[in-house]
């Protein structure tokens, strides 16, 4: 098994979790996923850390972003597949 | 891998066993910390737990500091206990139950003898609780006297995609061996309340814990100035790549594997149903949280951290584990086990459930933990609201 450049949790997941130590603008990233053992190609289009995420597709304001399957909050601010999403884009949808 | 069925424990007057030989000096309040302080280093082999309470409390606030000071004295990682307070009924109160373990203890008062008379008749009793303790043996305990609770912290993505299944495993593992089990973190289970609840073994205990998590949200509407963004997720966790609460709940979530949960425990409350997992009502602070935990008689604890957590406890080992490869780099000394491997796929979740359970008894057994040797001994206690 090759060492992944990303981790998603779930089929179902828009985003997944960078696994290196930084992905580079315009690497094509491998990404596992775990619950279905496949392996897919992201494009990174930001320098993104280990452990922040990476959409997996376009994402429009007030879609929601799934992880572990789940319902984890809302975008906030428009986000192209491999931009980095975090608080800058994606709100929690408590309080 | 074959999981050993037993441990090398210290078998106390109840029943239960320990991980490990405390004799504590415990204040009952704040001010006498320095009475406590001073047996301690008298004595060697004791060890002082200085809090921050215990004048003015009442109603449930009062119950949970008794309840608190019981529970670390009747702790089975502890063999006898020297209670220190100001005045003679409080001190008597905690004497009188945490010697229903049958365990030695003492109490003694700081008013009408000051400070130093007390230290000196403590000292001589507490001379003679550490040369009597350190007569005990470590011997064969069969695993289900473990009791493990968990908690994370200073999490990062990581924790959600490998350290906190890793503890989810070792509780998959260990569950049916018998051994009793503990989460807890109210407030970090905001956003997943609803898959959390359902988890519950009955319909009475998924009711309970939604009534738990209904009073913490409640309160949480009632007190905040704007929202939780700035405290939940913290600055760390965001640093780490956790965007929200709801993606840091269902990270927190993983570490019961696919256990449920058969009760809801109030903070610091002694599991009553037998072996299995339980849920107790915790703030989400690492410290606080597992001083609850020891003090419900927990007497082992795991916690998985991402970003790089140092917490300790004074009488339950605290063993770290991580899954970040930076954190395994940077903070070396704090972490008793590496599962970074998950990470790059050379090491599948079972693989790591394994190395935790051997990191565990290794220190059921006797090894230090990382915070242990370091001298972490955060002993907070957690209060509900101002004193009168």
């Amino acid at each position: 098994m090759s060492q992944p450049d990303l981790i998603i949790h779930d089929e179902k997941d828009n985003v997944g979790v960078v696994v290196i130590e930084t992905t580079k603008k315009s690497q094509d990233c491998s990404a596992w996923i775990m619950e279905n053992d496949k392996t897919i190609k992201v494009p990174s289009t930001n320098d993104i850390p280990l452990g922040h995420k990476i959409a997996l597709k376009d994402l429009k304001v007030g879609d929601t972003i799934f992880k572990y399957g789940h319902d984890i909050g809302k975008v906030v601010k428009e986000i192209k597949k491999g931009e980095h999403v975090h608080v800058h884009n994606v709100k929690t949808k408590k309080w | 891998m074959d999981i050993p069925k037993s441990f090398l424990g210290y078998k106390r007057e109840n029943g239960r066993a320990g991980t490990r030989n405390h004799v504590i000096i415990l204040p009952v309040d704040d001010i006498s910390n320095a009475c406590a302080e001073a047996v301690a280093n008298n004595i060697k082999g004791t060890i002082a737990l200085p809090h921050s309470y215990g004048r003015l409390q009442f109603g449930a606030d009062l119950e949970l500091h008794f309840r608190t000071m019981i529970g670390t004295g009747k702790n089975p990682n502890v063999a006898a206990v020297i209670v220190i307070g100001i005045e003679p009924k409080w001190t008597k109160k905690i004497v009188d139950a945490i010697a229903t373990t049958g365990k030695p203890v003492e109490g003694f008062h700081i008013e009408r003898s000051g400070d130093i008379e007390t230290i000196m008749k403590a000292s001589k009793k507490a001379q003679e609780f550490s040369m009597w303790a350190s007569e005990k043996q470590r011997e064969e305990c069969p695993l289900s006297d473990l009791w493990i609770s968990v908690k994370c912290g200073e999490s990062d993505t990581t924790s959600g995609l490998a350290a906190n299944p890793t503890v989810g495993n070792l509780m998959d593992k260990l569950e049916p061996l018998g051994v009793h089990l503990c989460f807890g973190e109210t407030s970090e289970l905001t956003g997943a309340e609803q898959v959390c609840a359902k988890r519950g073994a009955t319909p009475e205990v998924q009711k309970k814990f939604m009534k738990t998590w209904n009073n913490y949200n409640d309160f949480i509407l009632k007190e905040a100035t704007d929202d939780l963004s700035e405290s939940q997720p913290t600055a760390g966790n965001i640093a780490g790549g956790l965007t929200t609460i709801e993606e840091k709940a269902f990270g927190n979530f993983q570490k019961i594997g696919t256990r449920k949960f058969i009760d809801v425990l109030e903070p610091a409350e002694e599991p009553k149903k037998g072996k299995g997992l339980y849920f107790m009502d915790t703030s989400s602070a690492a410290a606080e949280c597992v001083t609850l935990q020891a003090a419900a008689g927990f007497n082992i604890h795991l916690f998985p951290t991402g970003q790089g957590n140092i917490i300790g406890n004074p009488i339950e080992p605290v063993i770290k584990l991580t899954a970040n490869p930076l954190t395994v780099k940077t903070m070396k000394e704090h972490i008793d086990c590496d599962v970074s491997k998950l990470l790059s796929r050379q090491m599948n979740m079972s693989q790591a459930g394994d190395e935790l359970i051997k990191s565990t008894l290794k220190v059921a057994n006797g090894r230090l933990t990382c915070a242990e040797a370091l001298g972490h001994r955060e002993f907070v206690m957690t209060k509900l609201y101002r004193s009168a």
